[in-house]
């Protein structure tokens, strides 16, 4: 009888991998600098391309003549990327590409080129919306509404009118978006710094036949990326800039690798769309909102017109009585990529900074606030908020140290509390891998996945190792080529529960596989054994060694693939999640510093909770980024971005983020749901916890995030007035 | 948020002259014919600071983890480029270039360095040393791993080597210096709780000897 075993996560006391703290498998590479990106990529005879990149808000092509470019000692290849009469829409829009033996030669290809263009208007003044509306550059993105808003208005206990904004931010991968393509025997080979193997060959493809008319088979196309120095939501494609490192390459029969420079890479590379929005918000004497109605706008750049969602605004909450409206902006800003969970990080600023704003206003504790209106959230994630809450409340001293907003002390320095609440769904991509136990005992996983620094490789391990009952040494995991099965991209934190979930199913069916060779051996009951410390047990006794039942298999050993997702109960979706944040405001200098940033997060079963946690601090530190110092600057009279740099475009170091304190949500119900992803959740409520809390400080809404000394200077100013 | 060191690190030849100072408010094209105008003679003492006398390729020798390098290099090439392009050595990252995220960090005659602020020609006769020379198991690259100080990656070889450069120095160091220490770099997946639990590991530790 064949052994048939139950696809299920095992119980969650017999674990000997999963949730505890397992260091990354590739930590050592990748602090050793041995890892190598697609930017370190260097093949023999490899070309170094650059490019020139538009420097205007808009303009026409009038001229563009590379001929000088090429005629540059050690220039080789020149492209194109518009022609005359070709509109630019954009500040970093590419223009033209030059590559060349050494990086300061193609520099040279590049000062070379003979450009020019006519001025065209620009409009990039995200926050103006009576400017935009002048300017005809906004489009009606609709309305709706629910209940009578004008009603429960008028029976309210209090009405606030607020206004609330969010910048746009850009991705600011420290890898530069870029690619390393060389042509070996009519195939195409890319280093490619991508958050997408299994799904940039065909991109590839399709992009060279439309833009270059090369014909290239999908089969003969590898994509290859071991490492992505961050993508946060803007690595998925090929990309221009890819392909034409593939054409010159061709051309050229050499190798190209083709980085943007830092300027471009901002620019162009991914953005984080803006959001503002006009609030009127209403509540019952004991909290309870009764009425909410909202006007959004914002852009996502490209002249797309867009804006942040209108179906998820407000935010978690679905009140009662609501009105809402949303007008996008068509500037001329560089598109929007996916931003670590689009568009949760606005929507949130914008939402619960209002709930804040009556909270205040009614003179109770936001956490008060917060917990009368949890039954307008989902159903099935109140629970988790309100245990949420109660421990974040106690892990900040909340009780202790809150106060009504305003009383945040008599110095010049004011200190207060704010909170937020946050969701995201974190279901599973679709994937395959596949899963061998080899004649010798060890183990492979191979998907066509990538470990964007999320310990995609470490999770896999963590898998095949406790299904086994093997060490993680004895696993090896393949991963970061297009040539093994295909995986999801990984973005919207569906990689976890998307490489999990089908490596799990896969081993169990190996497992069984391999059960049976053992019973039949050992005349034992395949469906009494279990795999666990290096052995093969049946009930509690030992059969054989791992080893000694993997020689049990033929030369061939044992291949099984795995699928997902399905709906077996290994991974399933929806989190919620808790931030609240101390910090303290000067009011004469209006720099505001986190004392403390606490985050209680679930995510359904932790594989790993060391990464896990790193991905949860990784989250605040970035909110803690677009919260106070980072911002795109678009300048209105030459539509030029003018903050382009790492000096200027402000990150936090390391003495800026004051104490986290993290902690995972994880009683035994979330086990039983399974794995869901982690990626975007800690980062979401960040701007309306720390905004919050400077309300709190200083008794002033400072209306636009990122809070940084102006906005808080003019905020506080303008109150006074 | 300006990098400290910025204005701390002294020249590593003491003379003043770094890559900065050099291309401030000129960019390559103007800083290439200045050089070119040395070879006549005209700005000899640049040319003698620069130890460079053309703006063409010449042979220099680089001493990188202990090892003798010939090349031939303009005198424009940082030592960055040269370093990830001419060695093959990318452990330090081309992030910025613009001397602000440290992603770049060698150590030169023992100072952290970044790359993207020298011209290889300035570092004849003087000792580079890259992330590369780490072994395996040295304490800083097992720190880093151990407090899960990093994600993706990228900043981290540049991390590792201003906090190899920073422990060494300062054993005892405080919560405060080490914050401030390790404020030249920057990370952008948010790493900076391990990095800091590292380094105050290894600081205690080294207090402790």
């Amino acid at each position: 009888m064949a052994t048939e075993l139950k696809v299920a996560w095992g119980p969650r006391k017999d674990n000997v991998y999963l949730g505890k703290e397992i260091t990354r498998l590739d930590g050592v590479e990748k602090a050793s600098g041995a890892a190598k990106y697609a930017a370190d990529a260097n093949p023999k005879g490899c070309l170094y391309a650059k490019v020139l990149s538009f420097k205007g808000g808009a303009g026409k092509v009038k001229s563009l003549n590379l001929d000088d470019a090429l005629k540059v000692p050690g220039v080789k290849a020149v492209h194109a990327f518009v022609k005359e009469g070709d509109e630019l829409q954009w500040d970093g829009a590419l223009v033209a590409a030059v590559a060349a033996e050494r990086q300061e030669q193609a520099e040279d290809g590049v000062r070379a080129i003979k450009f020019t263009f006519d001025t065209m208007e620009h409009f990039v003044d995200e926050d103006d919306l009576k400017g935009a509306e002048a300017a005809k550059r906004t489009k009606d993105l609709g309305n709706n509404t629910k209940g009578d808003v004008e009603a429960a208005l008028k029976s309210a206990a209090v009405v606030h009118k607020g206004q609330y904004g969010i910048a746009t931010i850009s991705h600011m991968c420290l890898e530069t978006h870029g690619s390393c393509t060389r042509w070996e025997e009519g195939k195409l080979i890319v280093n490619h710094s991508t958050q997408n193997v299994s799904g940039t060959p065909a991109n590839f493809v399709s992009e060279l036949q439309k833009q270059h008319n090369i014909s290239v088979d999908a089969a003969d196309v590898t994509v290859l990326c071991q490492f992505v120095g961050g993508g946060f939501g803007s690595k998925f494609a090929a990309d221009d800039w890819g392909v034409a490192a593939a054409k010159m390459s061709k051309e050229t029969g050499r190798p190209v690798r083709l980085m943007l420079d830092r300027a471009t890479e901002l620019k162009i590379a991914g953005t984080r769309p803006s959001g503002f929005a006009e609030v009127t918000i209403a509540a019952d004497k004991d909290g309870k909102i009764v009425a909410w109605d909202s006007h959004h706008w914002g852009t996502n750049g490209g002249m797309k017109g867009g804006t942040i969602n209108l179906a998820q605004f407000p935010y978690v909450f679905d009140f009662d009585n609501r009105n809402r409206k949303a007008t996008g902006l068509v500037t001329n800003a560089g598109p929007d990529r996916a931003w670590r969970a689009p568009p949760h990080p606005q929507l949130c600023a914008l939402t619960d900074t209002a709930i804040d704003d009556i909270a205040a206003k009614l003179g109770k504790s936001a956490v008060d606030v917060f917990l009368a209106n949890i039954d307008k959230t989902p159903e099935k994630l109140q629970a988790t908020y309100v245990a949420e809450i109660k421990r974040a409340a106690e892990l900040i001293g909340w009780s202790k140290k809150w106060h009504p907003h305003g009383k945040g002390g008599d110095g010049d320095v004011k200190r207060g509390l704010g909170m937020a609440i946050h969701t995201w769904g974190g279901r599973a991509h679709a994937g395959t891998c596949t899963v061998r136990i080899n004649p010798d005992g060890s183990v492979e996983s191979l998907s066509g996945t990538q470990d964007i620094g999320t310990g995609t490789r470490t999770a896999i391990a963590m898998v095949l190792a406790e299904t086994f009952g093997i060490t993680l040494d004895a696993v090896k995991v393949r991963y970061g080529s297009s040539v093994y099965p295909r995986s999801g991209p990984s973005g919207g934190s569906t990689t976890i529960g998307g490489v999990t979930g089908p490596n799990r199913r896969a081993a169990i069916a190996a497992l069984g596989k391999l059960f049976d060779v053992v019973a039949e051996k050992h005349k034992v009951d395949g469906n009494n054994l279990t795999a666990k410390g290096g052995k093969i047990w049946n009930g509690d006794k030992e059969v054989c060694t791992w080893k000694a039942a993997c020689g049990l298999l033929g030369m061939m050993g044992i291949e099984t693939t795995g699928e997902g997702p399905k709906d077996d109960g290994l991974t399933s979706e929806q989190v919620g999640g808790v931030q609240m944040a101390d910090v303290s405001v000067d009011t004469k200098t209006g720099i505001v510093r986190i004392n403390q940033f606490v985050a209680v997060q679930d995510c359904g079963l932790i594989v790993d909770l060391l990464t896990a946690k790193s991905q949860v601090y990784g989250g605040l530190i970035m909110g803690i980024a677009y919260s106070l110092t980072e911002e795109q600057i678009l300048d209105n009279k030459t539509g030029r971005y003018i903050n382009a740099d790492l000096e200027n475009y402000k990150l936090p170091r390391i003495g800026d983020i004051g104490e986290l304190i993290v902690e995972m949500y994880q009683p035994d119900s979330e086990y039983e749901r399974g794995v869901i992803g982690l990626g975007e959740p800690p980062v979401i409520a960040c701007g309306a916890a720390i905004s919050n809390a400077v309300a709190n400080a200083t008794g002033v809404r400072v209306p636009t995030i990122p809070l940084t000394p102006k906005r808080v200077l003019d905020a506080l100013k303008a109150a006074k007035a | 948020m300006r990098d400290p060191r910025e204005e701390t690190i002294p020249n590593a030849n003491g003379s003043g002259f770094n890559r900065r100072d050099f291309l401030r408010g000129s960019g390559a094209a103007v800083a290439v014919t200045a050089l070119a105008t040395s070879d006549q003679g005209a700005t000899a003492q640049d040319a003698k600071k620069a130890n460079v006398a053309s703006a063409k390729a010449q042979d220099v020798t680089l001493n990188v983890n202990g090892k003798e390098h010939k090349l031939s290099l303009e005198p424009r090439v940082t030592l960055l480029d040269t370093l990830r392009d001419d060695l093959n050595l990318t452990g330090c990252k081309d992030v910025c270039d613009t001397t602000n995220c440290g992603a770049c960090t060698v150590l030169i005659d023992g100072k952290p360095t970044y790359a993207c602020s020298r011209l290889a020609h300035e570092c004849v006769g003087k000792k580079v040393t890259t992330i590369e020379s780490l072994a395996a198991n040295d304490p800083v690259v097992a720190g880093f791993v151990k407090h899960d100080a990093q994600q993706c990656g990228f900043c981290t070889p540049g991390f590792v080597m201003a906090t190899k450069a920073f422990c060494d120095k300062n054993p005892g160091a405080t919560l405060a210096q080490v914050r401030a220490g390790l404020g030249g770099n920057i990370c952008r997946c948010g790493t900076y709780v391990g990095i800091t639990a590292c380094a105050m590991e290894l600081v205690t530790k080294k207090g402790g000897k």
